[in-house]
């Protein structure tokens, strides 16, 4: 199957954030913290993207900032799959009471606005990095969990299901051999809806001085740092936001792509 | 009694018991907060006689239990209690702002709703075509730009460069419905910004997964023109995924926008609900979060109720 | 052209055209509009205050939690709301000579320890009541009661009888207090009708305007007040208004729109900016406010005088002020008194950075090497994470080895200031030295956030404040500022400016260090000129 451009695009911009993330100590020219020039200069062959409210190179701070940003969205992401996946899928197959426990838990921690919950437990808990992954993992938990609940329930009444049932496999052996492999191309392209979101959710915390604290650097407190500027065209705020909107449509192409792929899968006639 | 009446009934039954479920989380949550509250509102001055008053005075010695039912009796017939920061009647403090919560949301959402529809309608007629690329191109870059970007964005192109509208969106009684209108008008485009992608998107996969049906397909064998099969086809078929998706985006209009208010310093129930978290006032948090979550629930019976009713096989069983 | 140019401004300025007809009418003449929008505001504040129309505040620093109690007062929204609708015994001037208000005369017996205040007659309460010498003292005696929680209990504490007599309330202090006048200027100090105390949050006072809406966080209307006792200078608008913006880019926005008239708290970095904007004036008050770093002088390494003047020398002060004020403040100097203050003393030398010098003293401590903890939270005052940032690059520049925590805001000042021994901090400043030097660097005061104990030091301030030969005093003032600055736990790099802005049309408005927009009579004593 080839891969249409726009997904291939995707994927190589996804891939250079990851890398600038991972090798951003070898890339970034200048230390996250260093007031190396004057306040919020254009962009010059010293400073590539500027300097910020302070005199930081912002390049610098941007590849940091990628660093701590796609660190936490992907483990929060990360712990919400696996936590909501396997759940949904016990869930699932094993019906009845589990099933209605589960399900009505999820219900009762969705009625509450994922906001409000992050707001009262960050203006309690200590704010880490810590803090700020498992809440945004637990609280996108329970979005995972319905839908591969749902994508598991069409699953588990398939024949093959049947059959490996009746054959007396174990719980186990049902939910990774026989259900994840048939659920998975949903699920990839919820994990990058997750992503996503998990990226706009802390950008949204730090926006409110919640999230990641400084001296660390992320994205969407760069944004307040230098919002000042932006109504008299500084462009200083104007790069962060660049990078949250260009690694989300980045990840987004590629995971409409695998949706595609799979309504193919589907046998349906459409895209 | 008609099985769709049951079923309703149902839905509605189980809403309500979630909801009290909610208030319990709720309850137990903020109670479980860490720091006394008689201690945070006496500050540093306190002394233990006047600790004691005070504890006595809001009932903290009672069981927890009884302070629950004491809570709950007291939303349940309207009573809030008082603000322990500055002693302002909850309910009425929360009236007006609750007037304001729904008024932005209901303007974000008389735009949205139908230009996303009509949109996703657009993009599956022309699945794979230019108009579709256009349309899910544009979306899809609304729906990666964090609120607060696309806030300041606005706020500088249309206060600044073409100055025609308020960049604080304060909206106050006694101003006529007009003048409301134009103090909201930057909010409202954030947020249209903001949900049209989703519901857009939801809109067309729903109608593309209907068209492929047999029937869609006996339709077009019949000559009808492609707008026409979608409409009187497509559409009433694919109405459940698009009201409910509809629905999360209307409760997130309602219980979600509290960075919108923030910089556009719009007078609703998420700002105040983020001053109140920050000094510890629980029982305007609670008051708040009840009421985000009574919306959110209610909603949701709501988009439960019209599945069932727009479904055929419901309405007329067999 | 120029005549008729004269003409249109006469006219407008008199309020005989429209603002937007004197526009359309200069721009006809070839003149630009920001050309015209200045002259216009030129000649109208040169005709003398405007009656009427509705002028509007847009502040940071309110939230929904806040009260109309003058006790409980503490954020800007709230002193600003409060100097709108109440009035106090006496103001602090622009020139920082009392302005005599409800008391109109003020006298002292020669040791300053008994006060007479002589009050002022028909004033007259919003609610229609007649200000008498006993709604003072029952004001004052609010205040004195613990249960108040009034941020005035330290002035009046140290008040030991008071009483009313006629239109004469005499007060009694424990110890001579030469500048009790300008303590009774406490923005606190609201005088309300029985003192406040059924209903001390009721917003009734003797202020130019009456309270009409009270939403906290959100905005605050007023409406002239009849029979204010003072309309000849001020109450010239109908009706004003704060509005509460804390995001500072939609301040700016608002005012540029024309949406607010004037605003606080103009971000240093975007003022540049703002300046050329059309309509738009900024104004700057040198004020007493400074941010501040603070030892507590018996903890361990900082109860070494050594170790703490190796700190002192090793902050960059100018470049706290170009990057942390945007050049919008002065350097400090380690003790919290500024020129801005009457008998401040010029000729002490400034400290400056000298990391050479930082060292020596860092060594003669003979401090382990072991890492100093600055504590810090984004809200200990705007900027401070990155001026602990900058510190701490500067003092390991001198070889010491210091390090920044970072604290939430939350709980910041119960559970770090005045608790952990090191951290950032920040001082509004006081009307007089005695009341600055009182409140935090007396071995017994409650805010003594240094931990400074010097009997000596507490002998010196006592004998200032009740000396009332003016060299003698400056002499004395001079002398406490000396010792604090080479032995006390103030870190003193920067005084802050009050950088705020108004629209042009705006006339009245006068520059007072006392405090943000106009020590809070900017919605007074300011008018609208079209």
């Amino acid at each position: 199957m080839k891969m249409p451009l726009s997904a291939l695009l995707g994927l190589i911009f996804t891939t250079l954030f990851f890398l600038a993330a991972i090798f951003a100590n070898l890339l970034a020219p200048y230390p996250i913290d260093a007031a190396v020039g004057g306040v919020w200069e254009a962009p010059s062959a010293t400073y590539w993207l500027g300097t910020d409210t302070i005199g930081r190179d912002i390049l610098s701070r941007l590849i940091y900032g990628g660093q701590v940003t796609i660190f936490v969205a992907t483990a929060s992401s990360l712990l919400a799959f696996t936590l909501g996946s396997v759940l949904g899928f016990v869930a699932a197959t094993q019906g009845g009471l589990v099933d209605q426990v589960l399900s009505r838990l999820v219900d009762l921690m969705m009625a509450i606005p994922a906001l409000i919950i992050a707001l009262v437990v960050l203006v309690v808990l200590p704010r880490s990095l810590i803090t700020l992954i498992l809440l945004m993992g637990l609280l996108d938990a329970t979005r995972v969990f319905r839908l591969s609940r749902a994508v598991a329930v069409d699953i588990a009444v398939m024949d093959y299901v049947e059959a490996a049932r009746l054959r007396g496999e174990r719980q186990g052996w049902i939910i990774f051999r026989e259900i994840l492999p048939n659920a998975l191309s949903p699920l990839v392209a919820e994990l990058g809806l997750r992503f996503i979101f998990a990226v706009l959710f802390i950008s949204t915390l730090s926006f409110l001085g919640l999230g990641i604290q400084p001296p660390l650097a992320d994205w969407g407190g760069m944004v307040q740092e230098n919002k000042g500027g932006l109504i008299y065209g500084k462009a200083a705020a104007l790069m962060p936001a660049l990078a949250i909107a260009v690694l989300a449509i980045s990840v987004n192409l590629v995971a409409d792509w695998v949706l595609s792929r799979t309504t193919s899968l589907k046998g349906g006639r459409g895209g | 009694m008609h099985p769709v009446l049951i079923l309703v009934t149902q839905r509605v039954a189980l809403g309500l018991l979630l909801l009290l479920a909610v208030s319990v989380v709720i309850f137990a949550g903020t109670e479980a907060l860490p720091g006394d509250v008689a201690q945070a509102i006496l500050g540093q001055s306190a002394t233990p006689e006047a600790l004691a008053n005070l504890r006595e005075s809001l009932g903290l010695n009672q069981p927890p239990l009884t302070r629950y039912f004491n809570w709950i009796g007291g939303v349940l017939t309207g009573d809030l209690g008082v603000a322990l920061t500055n002693g302002q009647d909850i309910a009425q403090a929360i009236g007006q702002r609750m007037g304001n919560t729904i008024f932005l949301a209901a303007c974000a959402a008389a735009i949205s709703v139908p230009l996303a529809i009509l949109l996703g309608l657009v993009a599956a007629r022309y699945n794979g075509r230019w108009p579709d690329k256009v349309i899910s191109g544009i979306t899809l870059s609304t729906i990666s730009l964090p609120e607060f970007v696309a806030g300041y964005f606005v706020i500088y192109l249309l206060t600044q460069v073409v100055p025609i509208f308020q960049p604080v969106a304060m909206i106050f009684p006694g101003m006529t419905f007009w003048a409301k209108l134009h103090a909201v008008a930057l909010p409202v485009i954030v947020l249209v910004l903001v949900v049209l992608a989703h519901m857009m998107r939801m809109t067309r996969a729903a109608i593309l997964n209907v068209m492929q049906s047999a029937y869609i397909e006996t339709a077009e064998l019949k000559g009808l023109s492609p707008m026409a099969v979608i409409w009187r086809h497509a559409l009433p078929n694919a109405i459940a995924p698009i009201i409910s998706v509809v629905v999360i985006n209307l409760a997130y209009l309602v219980v979600g926008v509290v960075v919108v208010e923030v910089v556009f310093s719009y007078n609703a129930l998420g700002k105040y609900l983020v001053d109140h978290v920050a000094k510890r006032d629980l029982p305007v948090v609670q008051a708040v979060g009840m009421i985000f979550a009574a919306v959110y629930i209610g909603l949701n019976i709501l988009a439960d109720v019209v599945s069932i009713v727009a479904n055929p096989r419901l309405r007329h069983p067999k | 052209m120029n005549e008729q140019m004269n003409y249109l401004l006469a006219q407008a300025a008199k309020g005989r055209m429209s603002r937007r007809e004197f526009m359309g009418r200069a721009s006809a003449l070839g003149v630009s509009a920001a050309l015209a929008s200045s002259m216009l505001a030129t000649a109208a504040r040169a005709e003398g205050p405007v009656k009427g129309g509705t002028l509007r505040a847009g502040m940071q620093g309110g939230e929904s939690t806040n009260t109309l109690d003058p006790a409980l007062a503490a954020s800007e929204v709230p002193f600003m709301v409060n100097m709108t609708w109440g009035e106090m015994l006496v103001d602090v001037a622009p020139d920082n000579t009392i302005a005599y208000r409800i008391a109109e005369e003020i006298s002292s017996n020669a040791d300053a320890t008994e006060w007479k205040f002589k009050i002022r007659q028909g004033v007259e309460f919003h609610n229609g009541q007649t200000l008498t010498a006993e709604d003072v003292i029952a004001t004052l005696k609010r205040h004195t009661d613990e249960k108040s929680q009034s941020g005035a209990l330290g002035i009046v504490q140290g008040i030991s009888e008071m009483t009313a007599s006629g239109d004469m309330v005499t007060l009694k202090l424990s110890s001579g207090n030469a500048d009790l006048p300008f303590l009774m200027a406490d923005y606190h100090l609201v005088i309300q009708p029985g003192g406040g105390i059924d209903n001390p949050a009721a917003g009734i006072g003797a202020g130019a305007y009456k309270v009409v809406a009270n939403e906290p966080g959100v905005r605050h209307v007023f409406e002239r007040h009849a029979n204010y006792w003072d309309a000849a200078n001020g109450a010239h608008a109908d009706t004003v208004e704060v509005l509460v913006i804390n995001d500072s880019t939609a301040r700016t926005a608002a005012l540029q729109a024309g949406q607010i008239h004037m605003m606080n708290r103009v971000d240093p970095k975007i003022v540049d900016l703002l300046t050329g904007v059309p309509g738009v004036s900024i104004q700057k008050a040198a004020g007493r406010g400074h941010y501040v770093f603070v030892m507590h002088c018996d903890k361990a390494p900082f109860d070494n005088v050594d170790l703490r003047m190796a700190l002192k020398l090793a902050i960059n002060r100018q470049e706290m002020v170009d990057k942390i004020l945007g050049g919008f403040g002065t350097v400090g100097n380690d003790f919290p008194i500024n020129a801005a203050y009457p008998y401040f003393d010029e000729t002490i030398p400034q400290r400056e950075y000298d990391a050479a010098k930082a060292a020596e003293h860092y060594k003669a401590s003979g401090h382990d090497g072991s890492p100093i903890v600055l504590q810090v939270a984004a809200g200990a005052f705007p900027g401070a994470v990155e001026a602990a940032q900058l510190f701490q690059q500067s003092a390991q520049a001198a070889g010491i080895p210091l390090e920044m925590k970072l604290e939430p805001d939350d709980g910041y000042w119960s559970n770090i200031w005045n608790v952990a021994p090191f951290c950032a901090s920040y001082w509004g400043g006081r009307p007089v030295q005695d009341q600055m030097y009182s409140t935090a660097y007396l071995s017994t005061a409650d805010w003594n956030d240094t931990k400074f104990k010097n009997p000596e030091f507490d002998a010196t301030l006592v004998a200032a404040r009740a000396e009332l030969d003016a060299g003698k005093r400056k002499a004395l003032y001079s002398q406490l500022a000396n010792t604090l600055r080479d032995e006390g736990g103030l870190i003193c790099p920067m005084f802050n400016d009050f950088v705020e802005a108004r629209r042009e049309e705006i006339g009245g408005w006068l520059v007072d260090p006392n405090g943000e927009l106009m020590n809070g009579k900017a919605l007074i004593k300011c008018w609208l000129t079209a």
